[in-house]
């Protein structure tokens, strides 16, 4: 005998095993239709792969796996597929879901069956097979099983047979009658999970059964250890703690901490499919309560429960049923849907067994919860906390870790259903975190819109700089061809990056330089206001050509860190926020450099530009003038500085573009830079416009 | 009821939990009427009546629904032990005010059942032992030859039949009487405990009382409606300061013993402290709560200004509750440590 590690809390509910454990497993004709549903594991539903119409053998598949959380579906006898469509299935909303419905031709022919040579096997092929066998968690949850076998070696198999919830006895009479196939599977798991030690848990109060494992596993190294009866043993990580002492925490798994769990059923399919090649096609349910021949069924998946039912002599229709058992098993809304792989056990309810529950009272803190919770939880806390919607505070008190076994729901005293209040409190958190995650993907794509507005605008401004700017270099190289030629050459020599900064500087001299000769030239000819803004127009151009042609330096200075100028492909957060704050002082510049070109139009804000010539003569003029250069040298400063901060944003890019400054928190400089610019840009046009207004 | 909820549950109510609770104080009420007589009846039954008046009342002006609320028994419970705290032969009226300010103000203007921080029992008593001193502290002598029609004439007229001695109605409590005594000076513990007031430990006739409450305690601990740490704890907090001032200076510090037997100790260890609505409900929160409880009771009685303590020293720890209770969270299933921030 093992040493044993109670677990906290617990209770002793009634049994009611006894109805159904009187016949052995029944066998039952094959009903007039089957409801397949494709979801009939946790994860993704599997995807057809038959037709309407089609006519199919029994094992063949249905529907294949999609996505590795999943588990292939099957016809669990041969006939034809009448439909495919929505269908009312096993859950408490009573939402219809994806359903394949076969006729059965009665000849129930198998199609040809592929044993796997699982000593010979590797695990990845183990694991496929499994999936491609549609095999599942056949206590309850339908955690797909291939998806179990993954980690090796590992040091403890644990087998649950303890069965704890009242009435259920399926996994009891498999144990009692197929002891060997169990052990079968065992073989097969603990040979793909190298386990050093395998540890099979029963109940105390299924002697029969736990004499026909230790028969089975004669000769074995595999261990049944009897535990007491005690509600929730069979919880997965009551039985591990139980049998191993270890605990896992919530968001843990079991296999991190080197153990893994498999049903009794679970390991019995295991062994058809590995050893027989056949999928999961039935299974065995209880089938209690009020009904005329309690007893355990072998049933094909896809039975129509009130066929079921029927067969099992359950006398009114309108009973309620529970699938699953007392504790945590559901109520069903329609009984036309087909028995999935995770029904266990069907209850049909009567008022002896189930007496109405009376009305909820007022919680008296009496704590009979807390001593029951094997989560060792403080559930009227929870209880509290989920009523007056504190959820936060819930979840501080490991709402999560609440398994939900209903034992605080069993004691309650104030007959609270505590479970209801933490499923509530749970879903509303759910909720929460996908609204919050939700709006959180909405700024960011908020925020990359803003940015692609900004570049598509700056874009286009720098085409126009570009003309501009090849007009002006026109002018300069008549002008000034010495200068030019002995740039040229330098320039040649140099890398990419210098290239365009100096390329984006030459074009900086050039634009002011045109700007002078054009205020020189046409003062005469053109009328002073139409100048002034046609100065402030080509200023503003500048400065974005400027800005653009900085920021193409600094990008074609590290071809290879796109972040600065894609950012959103790259998902590279700082980066990202960097290149957009950059794209925003440089708006900001732009921003600045109009206003300044607004402040040079408002210098005369009550003579229309026509006018203006007669009525104000060459003051005006000159004070446009001015106005204008001092509204590109603000446009200037501020495409400097914006230019910086997207140089900034690139780590990489050469002393050329970011000559002081190196060592910092790259992101951050940039952010730091963006916001002066912005307020350069700021105070730029704050000064252009107290210019113009004096 | 949800598709989901758990479909099965114990048959068991607060009115069953509430209903064994007052089984449980049967056998010191025996006792009780037996050393004082009928006006222990009287008490509860005034105290009954008023309770279940003002609960329906308030629950109408609430818009709650009553009929519930008086099923749940709950503020009988309320209703008894505060009759079992009052003086036996006190006034109609004193119970009566006792147990409108128990129920209105101690339970339901916070909310009526589950939602009052403070016993609701012990705040009716501590308003009338503020109030009214002298008259809380006139116990009828035990064991006194005052019929029932007597009683039921000094309860309700405050008179009594010609020939009775007015010691039968206001002899001071043993407490009262050892606390004036040591102040007056002159005599020690052992030489006033030779008055005919006291008993073989304390309270003549009052020590058997407090052992009934003893064993109704036990039952209810035995019928798991009670945990064992709440009362233990007490009563180790009642020793852990009665002890040492005894062993220390006995002329002066009454035994550990007198201080179980008298008083409410005993009551309040089975059926008070263990409230669990004003209550600690974590394992280590309920050893404080319980420890801290039998420490006030001690120093009060012996350095405070009342003879009794236990309302007092309940009501403190009521409010330490929620911070005990914060604070002394148990480790959850798989993690370390237990405490929260």
């Amino acid at each position: 005998m093992s040493q044993l590690y109670d677990f906290h809390g617990g209770i002793h509910p009634p049994q009611h095993k006894d109805a159904a454990t009187g016949r052995p497993i029944q066998q039952l004709p094959l009903p007039p239709q089957l409801y397949i549903a494709l979801a009939q594991s946790v994860g993704n539903p599997a995807r057809p792969t038959v037709s309407v119409g089609q006519p199919v053998l029994k094992g063949q598949q249905l529907a294949e796996p999609d996505g590795r959380l999943s588990a292939a579906v099957h016809a669990p006898t041969s006939g034809t597929i009448t439909a495919i469509g929505p269908h009312p299935f096993a859950h408490p909303s009573g939402l219809p879901v994806a359903t394949i419905t076969l006729a059965p031709d009665g000849l129930d022919s198998w199609q040809p069956r592929s044993p796997l040579a699982w000593q010979d096997a590797s695990p990845a092929q183990l694991r496929s097979h499994l999936q491609d066998m549609g095999v599942v968690g056949l206590g309850g949850a339908v955690f797909p099983t291939h998806l179990k076998l993954g980690a090796s070696p590992l040091a403890t198999l644990v087998v649950n047979g303890a069965e704890c919830e009242p009435f259920i006895s399926c996994d009891d009479m498999l144990m009692r009658e197929r002891a060997a196939g169990i052990v079968d599977g065992i073989r097969i798991a603990a040979h793909a999970l190298q386990a050093g030690q395998v540890l099979i848990g029963i109940e105390d109060n299924k002697p029969q059964a736990i004499a026909a494992m230790q028969a089975a596993c004669a000769g074995t190294p595999y261990r049944v250890v009897s535990i007491p009866t005690k509600y929730p043993s069979g919880g997965a990580k009551q039985l591990i703690r139980l049998l191993t002492g270890i605990e896992v925490p919530h968001g843990t798994r079991a296999t991190d901490l080197g153990v893994q769990c498999l049903n009794v059923g679970t390991l019995y399919a295991m062994a058809r499919a590995v050893l027989h090649g056949e999928p999961l096609l039935s299974r065995v349910v209880t089938v209690t309560g009020a009904v005329a021949y309690a007893a355990n069924y072998e049933v094909a998946i896809g039975t129509p429960l009130a066929w079921l039912l029927q067969q099992a002599g359950m006398a009114d229709a309108q009973t309620e049923v529970i699938m699953g058992g007392p504790m945590m098993g559901i109520t069903l809304p329609d009984l036309h849907a087909g028995l999935p792989k995770a029904g266990n056990c069907l209850i049909a309810k009567s008022a002896a067994l189930f007496p109405p529950r009376p009305p909820e009272q007022a919680c008296i803190r009496c704590g009979d919860c807390a001593s029951v919770c094997p989560a060792q939880l403080q559930p009227m806390d929870l209880f509290w906390f989920a009523k007056s919607r504190n959820f936060g505070k819930a979840q501080e008190r490991h709402l999560f870790d609440c398994i939900e076994c209903g034992a605080c729901s069993y004691v309650c005293p104030s007959q609270i259903p505590l479970v209801d209040y933490y499923r509530f409190a749970k879903s509303e958190i759910w909720a929460a975190e996908r609204d919050k995650k939700n709006a959180s993907l909405a700024r960011q794509r908020h925020e990359f819109r803003q940015f692609r507005i900004e570049r598509d605008k700056s874009e286009k401004a720098a085409r126009l700089a570009a003309r501009a700017a090849e007009q002006a270099a026109k002018l300069a190289s008549q002008a000034a061809t010495p200068a030019a030629a002995s740039t040229a050459p330098a320039a040649s020599g140099m890398d990419d990056a210098k290239k365009a900064a100096i390329a984006a500087a030459l074009a900086r001299a050039a634009a002011q330089k045109e700007a002078k000769p054009l205020s020189e030239q046409h003062t005469s000819g053109l009328d002073d206001a139409k100048q002034a803004a046609i100065q402030a127009a080509m200023a503003r151009a500048a400065a974005r050509k400027a800005a653009s042609d900085a920021a193409k330096a600094a990008d074609a200075a590290n071809p290879d860190s796109p972040p600065a100028t894609t950012p959103a492909q790259t998902g590279m957060d700082d980066a990202k926020r960097a290149a957009i704050e950059a794209a925003m002082a440089r708006a900001a510049a732009r921003k600045a450099a109009a206003d300044a070109a607004k402040a040079a139009d408002a210098a005369n804000p009550d003579s229309p530009p026509a006018a203006a010539p007669t009525q104000t003569g060459m003051d005006d003029a000159k004070r446009a003038a001015v106005e204008a250069a001092m509204a590109r040298a603000a446009a200037r400063k501020a495409a400097s500085d914006a230019a910086k901060a997207a140089d900034a944003a690139n780590p990489d890019s050469p002393p050329a573009t970011t000559p002081t400054q190196t060592g910092m928190d790259d992101a951050k400089r940039a952010a730091v830079e963006a916001a002066m610019a912005r307020a350069a840009a700021r105070k730029a046009a704050a000064q252009a416009q107290k210019d113009a207004s004096e | 009821m949800s598709r989901h909820a758990t479909h099965i549950a114990q048959p068991v109510t607060v009115s069953r939990v509430m209903l064994k609770v007052l089984a449980a104080l049967l056998p010191g009420i025996a006792v009780s009427v037996y050393c004082f007589g009928p006006g222990v009846l009287v008490q509860l039954l005034l105290a009954t009546l008023t309770a279940l008046g003002a609960e329906a009342a308030v629950l109408r002006l609430r818009q709650r629904p009553v009929a519930p609320a008086l099923a749940d028994l709950s503020a009988v419970v309320t209703a008894w032990l505060l009759a079992l705290s009052m003086p036996p032969l006190g006034a109609w009226w004193m119970i009566v005010v006792a147990t409108l300010f128990a129920i209105v103000l101690g339970k339901q203007l916070y909310g009526g059942l589950g939602n009052n921080p403070f016993n609701p029992a012990m705040v009716g008593f501590a308003v009338m032992i503020v109030s009214f001193p002298a008259q809380m502290a006139a116990w009828g002598t035990p064991l006194a030859a005052l019929d029932a029609t007597a009683q039921l004439q000094w309860i309700f007229t405050h008179t009594l039949p010609a020939g009775s001695s007015v010691d039968a109605v206001s002899s001071a409590t043993p407490l009262d009487v050892l606390k004036t005594g040591l102040l007056q000076g002159g005599q020690d513990v052992a030489q006033l405990l030779l008055q005919p007031r006291f008993g073989q430990w304390g309270n003549a006739g009052g020590e058997w009382v407090a052992l009934a409450w003893a064993l109704g305690g036990l039952w209810l601990w035995q019928q798991k409606l009670i945990p064992w740490r709440t009362p233990l704890a007490m009563l180790a907090g009642v020793l852990a300061v009665s002890l040492p001032l005894w062993l220390w200076q006995p002329a002066h510090y009454a035994s550990p013993l007198f201080h179980l037997l008298n008083g409410a100790t005993l009551l309040a260890a089975g059926f008070i402290v263990t409230d669990p609505i004003s209550g600690s409900t974590t394992p280590l929160g309920r050893l404080i709560f319980g420890f801290m409880v039998g420490v006030l009771v001690v120093v009060i009685r012996v350095f405070g200004g009342f003879p009794d303590a236990v309302a007092f020293a309940v009501l403190i720890m009521n409010m330490a509750v929620p911070f005990i209770d914060q604070t002394t969270q148990p480790r959850v299933f798989g993690r370390k440590g237990g405490r929260h921030a």
